[in-house]
């Protein structure tokens, strides 16, 4: 029981850590705010945890390969929506063509909502796969052997 | 949809979309099959873009729906159709060319991710070219450089020197386009849009130091992307120890697009009557193209490695295009066009005879090639044939170039600089030659590390790499397509230029 603290303030801090990314994150088509940084907050929580309990523990709650697929996910939410845009008729990114009835262009906000949304989920995923690369490599040269 | 009202996005959207499903495939065979239909529908998109901007005349995209200047726009002239049509044929070429070699070259780990670099590298590369934002072009830029650097790094499995390289590229490269964001910042400043034609309008008869720092560190900046002549000590590094696909793919796309960005802002953006322009052309294009020509052209003489003494002779070669570009007249920018495309089909085919014999001999020195023709007669003769082209022999596009480049130094008065060109050719002769004496006339190896069997590349290579030694042949006999197009876009530059002021 090394650490106990640490552990249970790592705990105690990860969920709110995770509802404030969530937090800057449907904040963000209104003010400050937005995919990069919520997706930057989100993988503090994990990277936290990694600090605390150890990558091992961390890679069983988020697996690398789960990583890879959420990357693709996060770039394919951004562009799934302009290529989307495009089938609706519109340009890349208009997207006023998610709701041509609307009077006040509420097709921006569902646009802008779903790519940022696209973004926190790149953004978040890649800081924990660069995290988990740096962390878990293996050096080339033993320590021993300097 | 609209296909044809969405054609001018495709060439971005389609290798954009893509990349990431790329990733997702499992190793070996299927990513690179992907990734070659991929490069296909896009050289598709961009021959279909280039008919329509024959056929139309400037063809303007909204991105988003957002109206420019305040929008990002998509304009897409003759010029950088031109350059669209070059850079996704290449990628067409060598993406079905790639896979042998990259079997041999990459870790069988990592080709998934391969190709999803490479895809990702030729979205940042078409992105530059059809943006008409100044800004986007950073974004596009940096997208296709930090790809590129994934990339080189790649070659770390056969020799761990290309992690130095790769990392030194990426310092030069984040320096040049630190350099660029730094000069759009001030211009942005003084004209309060991004859009370049709408830049342009505003800086029409404005003259402070605002923009000409801007101006400065513009060009300073696509010089470092470019390798102008003092700034290219990343090239070779990264040229050399690149896996060989992507040497080829990189050699005759990369610095294109630098050049053709350098021109876009030069005759785009800057092209009025601004006094620093003459100077620039007079006391930094021609010496330093000049320079390149010579001082490049000379390094790779005494090369023993044939990549780095390609890589020198790239170089040398942007050298041309920039003395085109310096005479400042519609000749010499056809020239400086006609050029960017020749020398992309003459270096994209040497580098992939590099690569087979990379692939038969594992390894890129100078020995591997001795007796050649009799080990491997096809890539022999392609090495040779493009060669010659690079050398500007007749028949080939070598010589178009050539003679497109004497023609406007005549015609610009910079008749010392008509020689000059001859006697930098006879420079590519000694290194060119060098090889092909080496490859024809003495006898293979018997043993030691350089003894080959005797035999060919795969036809998997050979078919795209005589497709495009082919191009060099065909190119250099029918003009209409490279001169006809790169002096129409050039008069449309200049007369942008010279019209508005």
């Amino acid at each position: 029981m090394q650490h106990l603290i640490l552990k249970v303030t790592t705990k105690i801090l990860f969920a709110p850590i995770i509802v404030f990314a969530l937090y800057v994150q449907f904040h963000g088509d209104y003010g400050p705010g937005g995919g990069f940084q919520a997706g930057v907050i989100f993988a503090v929580a994990f990277i936290l945890h990694a600090f605390c309990f150890g990558l091992e523990q961390t890679r069983k709650v988020i697996p690398l390969k789960a990583l890879i697929i959420a990357m693709v996910v996060g770039v394919m939410f951004y562009a799934g929506t302009g290529v989307a845009t495009m089938l609706l008729g519109g340009n890349f990114l208009g997207y006023d063509q998610i709701a041509p009835e609307s009077t006040h262009h509420a097709g921006q906000h569902y646009g802008i909502i779903l790519v940022e949304w696209g973004v926190g989920v790149a953004v978040a995923s890649t800081m924990m796969t660069i995290f988990y690369l740096f962390t878990g490599r293996e050096p080339d040269i033993d320590q021993e052997d300097w | 949809m609209n296909l044809a009202a969405q054609l001018p996005v495709l060439p971005v959207v389609i290798p954009l979309v893509t990349a990431p499903i790329a990733m997702l495939l499992p190793n070996g065979r299927a990513p690179w099959a992907f990734a070659t239909i991929v490069s296909w529908l896009t050289f598709a998109a961009c021959a279909f873009l280039l008919q329509a901007v024959l056929g139309a005349g400037v063809i303007s995209y909204e991105l988003g729906d957002w109206r420019p200047p305040l929008g990002i726009e998509y304009r897409i002239d003759l010029a950088n159709a031109l350059v669209l049509f070059l850079v996704s044929g290449i990628a067409a070429v060598v993406f079905p060319f790639a896979y042998r070699s990259v079997q041999l070259e990459i870790d069988a780990r990592q080709t998934s991710f391969f190709y999803c670099a490479l895809l990702i590298c030729l979205t940042g590369l078409l992105g530059v070219t059809i943006t008409g934002d100044a800004f986007n072009v950073f974004v596009f830029l940096e997208i296709s450089s930090l790809a590129t650097y994934a990339l080189v790094a790649m070659g770390a499995r056969r020799d761990r020197r290309a992690l130095t390289a790769a990392f030194n590229y990426l310092i030069m490269g984040t320096i040049g386009a630190s350099f660029f964001v730094i000069g759009v910042g001030l211009l942005y400043q003084a004209t309060g849009t991004l859009n370049m034609v709408d830049m342009h309008d505003k800086l029409v008869g404005q003259s402070s130091r605002v923009i000409d720092a801007g101006f400065a560190f513009i060009v300073v900046g696509i010089g470092l992307k470019l390798a102008m002549f003092p700034m290219h000590l990343w090239l070779p590094g990264a040229y050399t120890y690149a896996p060989s696909a992507v040497s080829a793919f990189l050699a005759a796309t990369a610095t294109k697009v630098a050049v053709y960005v350098m021109i876009r802002f030069i005759d785009t953006v800057f092209g009025f009557q601004f006094e620093f322009l003459g100077a620039a052309f007079t006391w930094v294009f021609l010496p330093l193209g000049l320079a390149g020509m010579f001082i490049a052209s000379l390094v790779a003489v005494f090369q023993d490695d044939i990549k780095r003494m390609l890589a020198y002779s790239s170089v040398g070669q942007i050298g041309y295009m920039l003395l085109g570009l310096s005479f400042g007249t519609v000749e010499g920018l056809t020239a400086s066009l006609v050029h960017i495309f020749n020398h992309a089909l003459m270096k994209g085919a040497l580098f992939m005879a590099v690569a087979c014999v990379v692939l038969r001999a594992g390894s890129h020195s100078v020995k591997a090639f001795a007796g050649l023709a009799k080990r491997m007669p096809f890539t022999t003769w392609a090495f040779i044939i493009s060669g010659m082209s690079l050398i500007g022999v007749p028949l080939t596009v070598g010589f178009i170039s050539k003679w497109y480049l004497l023609q406007a130094s005549f015609a610009a008065g910079h008749w010392y600089a008509g020689f000059l060109i001859v006697a930098s050719s006879l420079i590519a002769v000694l290194y060119v030659g060098r090889i092909v004496e080496l490859m024809l006339l003495r006898e293979p190896a018997e043993d030691g590390p350089y003894a080959i069997p005797a035999k060919d590349a795969p036809l998997s290579m050979l078919i795209p790499m005589w497709f495009l030694v082919l191009a060099n042949i065909y190119f250099g006999l029918h003009t209409e397509l490279t001169g006809g197009i790169a002096s129409r876009a050039a008069e449309a530059l200049m007369f942008m230029a010279g019209g508005a002021s």
